[in-house]
């Protein structure tokens, strides 16, 4: 009991102080027609698409389905990739196959977490980082003239850092029997909802 | 930055309200808080002192000077070092520290108005705030025990070189 208050008083403090060192940052949160875009925009870009959330949180659910490292590998190296992909998609590198490959993002990441995919670490890496390009390239590519980066940037990363973090709290429950059926129906979810963007992509309608 | 307190206050804020510096601050106070209790007392005073040495060129010497490609590489290699928690030695660490406060403090010093007073005391308060942040994060850092929460700090250290990244594309970002 002491141990767990004594932790909870460290993440208590640590939440307030970074609380209190980041705050003041939202004080340039607006947004002008296109001009300045700031903390709020970046924040809200990622959980813009349900494509994109699906994926994020399926990284989550996955890496805590298989446990350590990879319950903190996974969601490290998705933000970090996916920030290069935003880099070459602000650059104006081109890649091809960019919605295909996220539409196929949240049904391979589903179905991995369906079936309870156990691949090596650095092959669960590998797949995860392929998946970050193309949704790091598709949000680099869509941010509009004139932006301010910094603060847009900062917002950008810690909501995709944290629907990695709903997505770990999710998959906790594999830790239960009950709970370990509810995850995979969950990863089926997950990836009946990128069968269906993977067909909106082929088609080539708009998602 | 203008708080309307004066001088020293507009510095003392001056760190709270530009990202740009902020960053890789904490990424350094948290690394050194990671590697222990004497890299973070060390870094506590190399960094404010090493500013503010940059801060005293900057005014002195040159015109106003913007870097905002070398700014990001080493906020980027800042978040990295702290997402590997790099087991660097203490000189390596302080010498970071003098790099990020000499760089950082000489761009801060080239924008100050060099006629007054005034970036003398507003370069002083940027220093007392730097000192605060690294004495808060840094000792947080070095006081956790948990494996699950010294896995947290590096996971912000791998954001903070997300966040780098991105500040990389949109500086370099193609025109049109």
């Amino acid at each position: 009991m002491k141990n767990f208050l004594q932790r909870a008083g460290l993440v208590h403090r640590s939440l307030v102080i970074l609380f209190l060192l980041l705050y003041p940052l939202t004080a340039f949160a607006h947004r002008r027609g296109g001009e300045a875009i700031g903390f709020a925009s970046g924040f809200e870009h990622p959980i813009s698409g349900l494509d994109h959330i699906l994926a994020m949180v399926a990284v989550g659910m996955w890496g805590a389905q298989l446990g350590a490292p990879a319950i903190w590998v996974l969601p490290v190296v998705f933000p970090m990739v996916m920030a290069l992909g935003g880099m070459m998609g602000l650059m104006g590198i081109k890649l091809p196959g960019i919605e295909l490959c996220i539409a196929l993002s949240a049904l391979a990441l589903g179905f991995a977490v369906f079936r309870e995919a156990r691949p090596k670490l650095w092959i669960a890496a590998f797949i995860v980082g392929v998946f970050a390009i193309a949704h790091g390239h598709a949000h680099g590519t869509e941010l509009p003239l004139g932006a301010s980066g910094v603060l847009y940037s900062i917002g950008f990363v810690i909501a995709t850092g944290l629907l990695h973090a709903l997505g770990i709290a999710i998959g906790l429950v594999h830790r239960w029997p009950a709970g370990r059926i509810a995850l995979r129906l969950a990863g089926a979810v997950v990836a009946m909802g990128g069968v269906f963007f993977l067909w909106k992509a082929i088609s080539g309608e708009a998602v | 930055m203008n708080t309307g307190f004066g001088p020293f206050y507009d510095g003392l804020t001056h760190l709270f309200v530009t990202p740009e510096d902020l960053l890789p601050v904490i990424a350094l106070a948290l690394l050194a808080g990671l590697r222990g209790p004497r890299f973070g007392r060390a870094v506590l005073f190399a960094l404010p002192a090493a500013w503010l040495v940059g801060s005293a060129a900057g005014l002195l010497l040159a015109p106003q000077v913007t870097l905002p490609v070398a700014e990001t590489i080493v906020t980027i290699a800042l978040g990295a070092l702290l997402a590997a928690s790099c087991p660097l030695p203490i000189a390596a660490v302080v010498g970071l520290a003098i790099l990020l406060g000499l760089l950082h403090g000489s761009l801060n010093g080239s924008e100050l108005p060099k006629t007054t007073s005034y970036g003398q005391i507003s370069a002083a308060g940027v220093a007392v705030a730097l000192f605060v942040v690294v004495s808060l994060l840094a000792g947080q850092a070095a006081s956790v025990r948990v494996p699950w929460t010294r896995v947290a700090v590096r996971v912000a250290g791998s954001w903070i070189v997300a966040i780098g990244l991105l500040m990389l594309g949109w500086a370099m970002r193609a025109p049109g």
